[in-house]
């Protein structure tokens, strides 16, 4: 992974030496707290509804162990023991004080982390592929791109600024994991002719106005990301609408400029750009490269797991390395009923000891809040598990109907309408009951408590989104939404649902995709894709009261 | 036809821990929407949140919440901000400080 030089560390030093200062000076009532909420969100403090709330980046989702037992140290000595992490691949710490944030802020500099532009309208924490440099599909590993556009974007001093806030991700495989396609920028690498590239994707985003973004490069060559790159964000800049927050975001730009447009200014601006790139960045791009070598993998073959326990774990929980003696291990931060994303300190001490003793002392973190030990050798996986299991980690419900994603919603963020974590809750105590996610298979559960959809609820096969509705608590239902490859915006189904039927109606739609599907093998959005939205509407509202009614009529 | 005005206290987040606070009937920040005063008519409370945005060192984002005559929370929001989350007992409802709990395996 990317090991900080000396400027890094002399960046980041005097930054969380800035941010001291500024605290202190809001603390002695220098700075007003107008003067001081921008400085603050640029350093990736909120104040939400309970507390202050830190967000730290995890760029591109990777973690050392030693990165992981850090992040536990601040659960531990300044939060309530444990941490959030997020849909973005940041982690996020609910009950800071103030005054103590800067010693965090210093501690996680001791390990290469910060939180800088994990807020504000800004370029934030550059995502990609969770299971980069180790899956089997991968053409090249994303990650050395991603460190490369997290360098040119930290402190950008044309972009700190912009109209809205800018999301860009990367993948490197054609199995889209990063959901490139609900960023401002999705990169997607591809091979043509031997020579690497991105197919460059544009103003795709979730929120109020969801948008599947537009192809606006078929193949852009490895050397042109950057200044391709800044050519985008720059005509964003001086394009994207600033009188109005709700139209600020590039794809609202790209929707009333047309693709064509906006193409034709990148391209000009591009032009105008490239020459000024003289291939710094490209020695740069091979420095990063070389730090992100493979492991040296030791020979991981296994004998055939007879454990049916392990064996259930195993097929749901892990996925082809690109070594056949190696897999690829999602843990599950989703045991059923326990709030999806949260790991308490004991949790990632535990997680990275684990990394250290069988993965290599790597971890990664998805946006589907699961934690991932990206090169695990396969005669690794019984010990694993079992030390996994000990402690409320192992269960095997990776991509099954409980692995939902869960925004914060109310019980903790400031803009939620509603809350979404106990719907997580109940809808995976639910299933966990009635013991069939098993047989439902591949399921995609998201929940967003507000329109800004941090819960992605858009692009899930089913999607909740929770809205205050006259006072009390509603939740509208999205069906057929699909963040990966084929992405697909979900459709609503109808009317929403009040607290208390929101689990019963998803159990629902569950038991009729059940009782629809052509076979095991259909899985939920392909049923969907078949039939449609009718009899799954008729599940979710011709409830036996309305049956009754009916026959009554 | 103007809206009649209904109860309200004044609430803030804590500038240095960030909490919920309420502004008591004796000029003090509480923690406990039990102990705020319980505002009867609309001059009073603007005067009362113009007190209360006079100590930006103190509170930040102070505001007026609804809530019924008794005091209680007019709003689920403010009811979630009054008791806490309720996804771990450790809230202001609580009084604790632990991380999630383990669960069981499936």
């Amino acid at each position: 992974m990317y090991l900080y030089d000396d400027f890094d560390r002399a960046f980041l030093a005097e930054r969380n030496a800035q941010f001291r200062a500024q605290v202190a000076r809001r603390l002695d009532g220098s700075l007003t707290e107008d003067e001081f909420k921008p400085l603050r969100l640029m350093n990736g403090v909120y104040l939400q509804l309970h507390a202050y709330m830190l967000r730290v980046a995890i760029p591109y989702g990777t973690l050392s162990s030693d990165q992981m037992r850090v992040l536990a140290e601040l659960a531990e000595r300044w939060d309530k023991g444990y941490g959030h992490f997020t849909t973005r691949q940041n982690i996020q710490y609910n009950w800071p004080r103030l005054a103590d944030i800067p010693d965090m802020l210093d501690r996680l500099g001791d390990v290469n982390l910060h939180a800088i532009q994990t807020s504000g309208n800004t370029i934030r924490n550059v995502t990609a592929d969770h299971f980069a440099g180790a899956a089997a599909d991968e053409i090249a590993d994303p990650r050395p791109y991603a460190e490369l556009l997290r360098q040119w974007s930290t402190d950008h001093p044309e972009f700190q600024f912009l109209p809205r806030k800018f999301k860009i991700a990367v993948t490197g495989s054609p199995n889209d994991r990063a959901v490139t396609r609900a960023h401002d920028i999705g990169l997607v690498l591809k091979e043509r002719g031997g020579e690497l590239g991105f197919e460059v994707i544009i103003g795709g985003g979730l929120g109020r106005t969801p948008m599947i973004g537009k192809t606006i490069r078929d193949f852009l060559p490895e050397a042109d990301l950057l200044p391709y790159c800044e050519a985008i964000v720059s005509v964003y800049n001086r394009l994207g609408r600033r009188d109005n927050k709700y139209k600020a975001r590039i794809k609202i730009t790209v929707h009333e400029n047309g693709l064509d447009e906006m193409q034709a200014r990148v391209e000009e601006r591009f032009a105008e750009l490239r020459p000024l790139f003289d291939g710094v960045d490209q020695a740069q791009l091979g420095r990063i490269r070389s730090m992100f070598a493979a492991p040296e993998y030791r020979d991981g073959h296994a004998p055939a797991v007879t454990d049916p326990v392990l064996r259930s774990w195993i097929e749901t929980n892990t996925v082809p390395h690109k070594r056949d003696d190696h897999a690829i291990v999602t843990i599950s931060l989703k045991a059923h009923g326990a709030t999806p994303g949260d790991a308490t300190a004991d949790q990632m001490r535990l997680m990275a000891d684990l990394a250290d003793a069988h993965a290599y002392g790597e971890l990664r973190i998805s946006h589907e809040q699961n934690v991932i030990l990206p090169h695990v050798p396969r005669d690794a996986l019984p010990a694993l598990h079992m030390a996994l299991g000990a402690a409320g980690l192992g269960t095997a419900n990776v991509g099954l109907a409980s692995d939902i994603i869960a925004c914060p919603g109310m019980d903790y963020c400031a803009l939620a309408t509603a809350r979404s974590i106990p719907v997580a809750q109940g809808i995976a105590t639910r299933l966990d009951a009635l013991k069939v996610e098993h047989d439902v298979g591949h399921l995609k559960i998201k929940i967003s408590g507000c329109i800004n959809a941090c819960g992605h609820h858009h692009v899930g096969h089913i999607g909740i989104l929770g809205l205050d509705r006259a006072g009390v608590e509603n939740y509208q239902i999205t069906l057929g939404g699909d963040g990966s490859e084929t992405a697909a915006i979900g459709e609503r189904t109808g009317p929403g649902f009040a607290y208390d039927q929101i689990v019963p109606a998803v159990e629902r739609l569950i038991l009729a995709y059940l009782s629809l599907r052509e076979g095991e093998d259909e899985t939920f959005l392909q049923a969907y894709r078949r039939v449609g939205m009718a009899p799954f509407k008729a599940a979710l509202y011709e409830t036996a009261a309305t049956r009754e009614a009916a026959n009554a009529a | 036809m103007p809206k009649p005005f209904t109860p309200k206290v004044v609430t803030a987040n804590h500038l240095i821990e960030g909490d919920v606070v309420y502004l008591t009937a004796d000029d003090e920040w509480c923690r406990d929407l039990a102990q705020a005063e319980v505002i009867e008519n609309e001059a009073y409370a603007d005067l009362r949140l113009s007190f209360a945005e006079d100590q930006p060192g103190i509170v930040v984002g102070a505001y007026l919440a609804d809530v019924t005559p008794d005091g209680a929370p007019a709003h689920f929001r403010e009811a979630f901000r009054a008791g806490g989350p309720t996804n771990y007992p450790h809230g202001k409802a609580h009084g604790q400080r632990p991380g999630p709990q383990p669960s069981s395996e499936a």
